[in-house]
């Protein structure tokens, strides 16, 4: 059937809008005064607002039934619930991490800065989106490129070029290696698109299969985090701007699982057996080195990436399920990942504007200082642990469901060991809040408000959405239902 | 069965009312420290008003679940917000606001944040009401894990000694036993032909034997009821203070806050215990009858075990500690009776006990915050300057060994009589009422022990010439718990009946079990 311009438009219309929201900001950038660069911030809100608004116009219209799901540009990208609803995401933390940004000092002056965060949402749309292996190399790259740049954003500081660089290398190999695979693939096959890929797989010889699949999922792997191909984290984690390191946590993270879902899903049906067997043991060892090395982590950053480590094994386990539950569950927990998260890095950002530290230990007193970002941070490390009545209990409850189902019983035990441990560190965070004493708590924080509006929208959200469970996990229940 | 729901919602007023009370706490200026005080109390009392309410207006002749209210949560998966009491839960709820209330009121004094220490109290007496009142699992998960977390606070905030290893240590106890449960109820969940967690759907297909199929575990076929009584029953009774996960108990009791002592050895142990109760023994009674006569053993042991060595503690909060270990052993033994006497028993022990465990550590923490010591070496006298301290004491002492007239013997009589009846499940049932009933001859001992070097004696007026009688908040928290003890002693059927009510579909599925067992 043959598509018209606008049904072509209207798949990637969220990433039109980002594109002419990138252009505004440059413009902008070059018209507003140096002492007002500031207000960017505003301008990417404003920008990013209007893309958010356009994709929950469209991911109604397809949850309704309003717009039926279709392939665009030869088979390059789908606009179906999921790609909506990843792209939501995406947008969302990117709002929320630019909130976080404006008071951030050392980045607050920059136009750049949003042009390339906008651009890596971008990007990030389109990994969402893709089902072909040609949209799928070309999204994650452009994602690469500007994450890298934005790790390293400042140049002054050591840590941060170190970052970058670091990021960059490991990006780069991983998605040579990657890159290997997909050439493997279309060798083999002879084909890019997802679909067509599937219905040859079977004929082939197991061996290649497996090899394809292994050199695939290294770029995945590093996309998501995932032991063994975490080392970058903590070090980029730690060294890159902290708001930039939010963002990276969630939407980097909750991108690369989007191209693993759907690869995994569309592309390799047939080799379910053995990549679920893969997938589980990933699940297993992600989270169980991303806990114990979270434990010693005396830097907040740190621990937060070795935490997200371990978030991300939660979620292989709903990748590892394989079912219709594990998907939504995993889609499921992305979202509230999401917030949690931003949420526990807003207030690391506000803190280090204050104490210019990222020591756990200088969140002492916090409690007495500022009781409101003392509950905020609570509420997230309670919510990342999936502690009632927090949002992050029906996560992990889904999760571990689902992996019941599907009967890996184990896995379902050594994730709520796993949840144990990890309420340990999540609890010493917040034992230094509550129990710890300092000079300075009689001190107030300030806390900036864009700052505010982030800490108020991810602390409602994490809590309201206990109450409102249910809308969100039909939604994604609905998404998971195009795989 | 289900009673019509009333029209006012009062269970999720009860469970709500102290969860937005904590909230609305938060928000009053800091520096407003009696004003926090004074809310918290009022939130607390207005708790406690609707938990009489609702224990008065409960239709006794009637039985079954009453008060339902039923919302839908996650429809797909069967989850919904489903609360309900019966003979059963109800005493347990009245018992929880009760020790809200008068926490409250002994926790007057603490200058430090009390926002914070009214706000955790108030989330951690939601929780627990909340999974008294869940009739639905995943809802009773949600709220045991509510009333885990604040308890760390509370001790590693406001406690003493090694405060906060002691709240660690009860955090993660009490959070595998949890998590080693919600497996289990997930599983059950999975195997269960209705793919539901209502927990009044999921009891009358135990009944018609739904669990007792078999399944394939690791290779292995194993009836699934025998494989996941034990983990879930265990889980929960780690919070119970079951022997031999119960080292949790003396650590996390002593460090805690007079109010958090209270509410430990009050309230949270019976949750474990209730818990057991609802998803281990009523969900799968196949289980419950193969493993309670065993599991019956580690009570045993936990019964004399607690009570010799509460018999040579030094600290007094630690004999009290002790001792709840083996109050809480009698409820495993009534539960292993398996009939209508002996869970009668337990669940009554369970109010006796929670009511006597926050007078006993109410009036330690009194003592400790005129002596500033818990040494009985160091103390004495104290009935001269505390007279309705000593009283109240004495007279949670008195339910401790279960003295004739008071609702600790009504409980304990009914948990042996119970085993004697049920002497036919196992030979050594007769032994289990031999060897556990030492346990009281020395709980005596212990009571009499800690009574005579704390209250009686020569005050040593050198080392405490400050010494003043307690508050009269102090003596409103110390009536208002003891008038229990008394009412039950004289009028048994208050709670006995009640209670009967709802155990008693409990024992006919067991007995269901049982016949189905020797077939």
């Amino acid at each position: 059937m043959e598509l018209s311009w606008g049904a072509h438009l209207w798949s990637v219309l969220p990433e039109i809008v980002l594109v002419l929201a990138t252009a505004g900001i440059m413009a902008v950038d070059a018209w507003l005064p140096e002492g007002r660069k500031r207000e960017l911030g505003y301008w990417a809100i404003g920008g990013l607002g209007v893309a958010l608004g356009v994709t929950v116009v469209q991911a109604a219209q397809l949850a309704v039934g309003v717009a039926a799901p279709y392939e665009a540009f030869g088979g390059s990208v789908r606009a179906d619930l999921a790609a909506m609803l990843f792209r939501v995401i995406f947008i969302l933390s990117g709002i929320l991490t630019v909130a976080i940004s404006m008071d951030f000092r050392p980045l607050r002056q920059s136009g750049e800065y949003y042009v390339l965060l906008m651009a890596s949402i971008l990007g990030m749309g389109l990994m969402g989106a893709a089902v072909n292996l040609v949209t799928l190399y070309l999204a994650l790259e452009t994602v690469g490129i500007a994450l890298y740049l934005l790790a390293g954003y400042l140049r002054d500081t050591p840590r941060s070029a170190e970052a970058g660089l670091k990021y960059f290398l490991f990006g780069v190999f991983s998605s040579t290696v990657m890159l290997y695979g997909l050439a493997l693939l279309y060798g083999f096959t002879g084909e890019i698109a997802y679909a067509r890929i599937a219905q040859v797989l079977p004929e082939l010889p197991a061996p290649v299969v497996t090899a394809a699949l292994l050199l695939v999922l290294v770029g995945f792997g590093f996309k998501v985090s995932a032991v063994p191909f975490h080392f970058w984290t903590p070090d980029v984690y730690e060294g890159a701007p902290t708001p930039v390191t939010a963002f990276i946590s969630v939407a980097s993270k909750s991108a690369g699982f989007a191209l693993l879902i759907r690869a995994m899903m569309e592309a390799f049906p047939t080799a379910q057996a053995s990549w679920v067997a893969l997938m589980a043991a990933l699940a297993f060892v992600t989270m169980t080195v991303g806990n114990l090395l979270a434990i010693p982590q005396r830097n907040l950053k740190r621990l937060l990436a070795y935490s997200s480590i371990a978030q991300a094994g939660y979620i292989l386990i709903g990748v590892a399920a394989a079912s219709p539950l594990g998907i939504a569950a995993s889609i499921f927990y992305l979202g509230i990942y999401t917030l949690t998260n931003i949420a526990a890095f807003a207030v690391a950002v506000i803190m280090t504007n204050v104490t210019g530290s990222e020591e756990i230990r200088d969140l002492a007193g916090l409690s007495r200082r500022s009781p409101g970002l003392a509950l905020a941070m609570l509420a997230a490390l309670l919510s990342l642990g999936g502690i009632p009545p927090l949002v992050g209990f029906f996560a992990k409850l889904f999760v571990f469901a689902a992996a019941i189902e599907s009967g890996l019983l184990w896995l379902a035990i050594a994730g709520v060991l796993n949840a144990m441990v990890a309420f340990y560190y999540y609890i010493t965070v917040a034992r230094a809040m509550y129990v710890d004493r300092s000079p300075e708590e009689g001190k107030p924080v300030p806390i900036p408000r864009p700052s505010h509006f982030t800490l108020w929208f991810t602390v409602a959200g994490v809590l309201l959405l206990t109450v409102l469970v249910y809308p969100l996990y039909r939604l994604a229940q609905m998404a998971a239902q195009a795989f | 069965m289900t009673i019509p729901a009333v029209p006012i919602p009062i269970l999720s007023f009860i469970v709500f009312t102290p969860l937005v009370g904590a909230l609305l706490l938060l928000l009053i200026p800091r520096h407003q420290k009696d004003a926090a005080r004074a809310f918290a109390a009022a939130v607390s009392g207005f708790t406690l008003l609707l938990a009489l309410w609702a224990f008065v207006a409960y239709d006794r002749s009637a039985g079954g679940y009453q008060f339902v209210e039923r919302m839908s949560w996650l429809p797909q998966l069967g989850i919904h917000y489903y609360v309900g009491v019966d003979g059963v839960s109800l005493p347990l709820v009245l018992l929880s606001a009760l020790v809200l209330f008068t926490g409250v009121l002994v926790s007057w004094n603490i200058e430090d944040r009390p926002h914070e220490l009214f706000a955790f109290m108030l989330l951690l007496a939601s929780g627990i009401m909340g999974v008294f009142v869940a009739r639905n699992l995943v809802l009773l998960f949600f709220f045991y894990e509510i009333a885990i977390f604040p308890k760390y606070f509370l001790i590693a905030i406001w406690g003493s000694t090694r405060k906060e290893y002691a709240a660690m240590k009860l955090v993660l106890y009490t959070l595998v036993g949890s998590i080693i449960a919600l497996v289990g109820a997930l599983a059950l969940y999975f195997v269960s032909p209705v793919r539901t967690f209502d927990m009044d759907v999921l009891r009358e297909l135990a009944a018609r034997g739904a669990f007792a199929r078999t399944v394939e575990v690791f290779g292995q076929a194993v009836r699934f009821d025998y494989l996941w009584f034990l983990p879930v029953f265990l889980g929960f009774a780690v919070t119970a203070g079951l022997w031999p996960f119960h080292n949790w108990v003396p650590d996390g009791h002593s460090a805690a806050p007079t109010a958090g002592s209270m509410f430990l050895a009050g309230v949270v142990m019976k949750v474990g215990a209730y818990s057991a109760l609802r998803v281990g023994i009523e969900l799968m009674p196949g289980g419950a009858v193969y493993w309670l006569p065993v599991v019956v053993f580690l009570a045993v042991v936990a019964a004399l075990y607690s009570a010799a060595i509460s018999l040579v503690q030094e600290d007094l909060k630690y004999v009290i500690a002790f001792s709840s270990i083996g109050h809480m052993a009698f409820v495993t033994i009534g539960f292993a009776a398996m009939n209508v006497t002996g869970l009668t028993g337990a669940v009554l022990q369970m109010f006796s006990h929670g009511v006597m465990a926050a007078i006993l550590f109410a009036v330690v923490g009194m003592v400790y915050d005129q002596a500033h010591t818990r040494y009985l070496a160091h103390l004495g006298g104290f009935a001269r300057v505390m007279p309705l301290a000593t009283l109240g004491f004495i007279l949670g002492g008195l339910v401790a060994m279960g003295m004739p007239g008071f609702s600790g013997f009504v409980a304990e009589f009914q948990v042996f009589a119970g085993i004697w009846a049920a002497r036919e499940t196992a030979w050594w049932y007769p032994w289990v009422v031999i060897l556990a009933a030492p346990s009281i001859a020395l709980s005596a001992a212990y009571i009499l022990r800690a009574l005579q070097a704390t209250f009686f004696g020569d005050l040593d007026l050198k080392r405490y010439p400050h010494v003043r009688d307690v508050t009269a908040l102090d003596k409103v928290a110390i009536v208002t718990l003891a008038v229990w003890f008394v009412l039950i002693g004289v009028f048994p059927r208050v709670m006995t009946d009640l209670i009967q009510t709802g155990v008693e579909p409990i024992a006919s599925l067991l007995q269901g079990a049982m016949v189905a067992s020797l077939r």
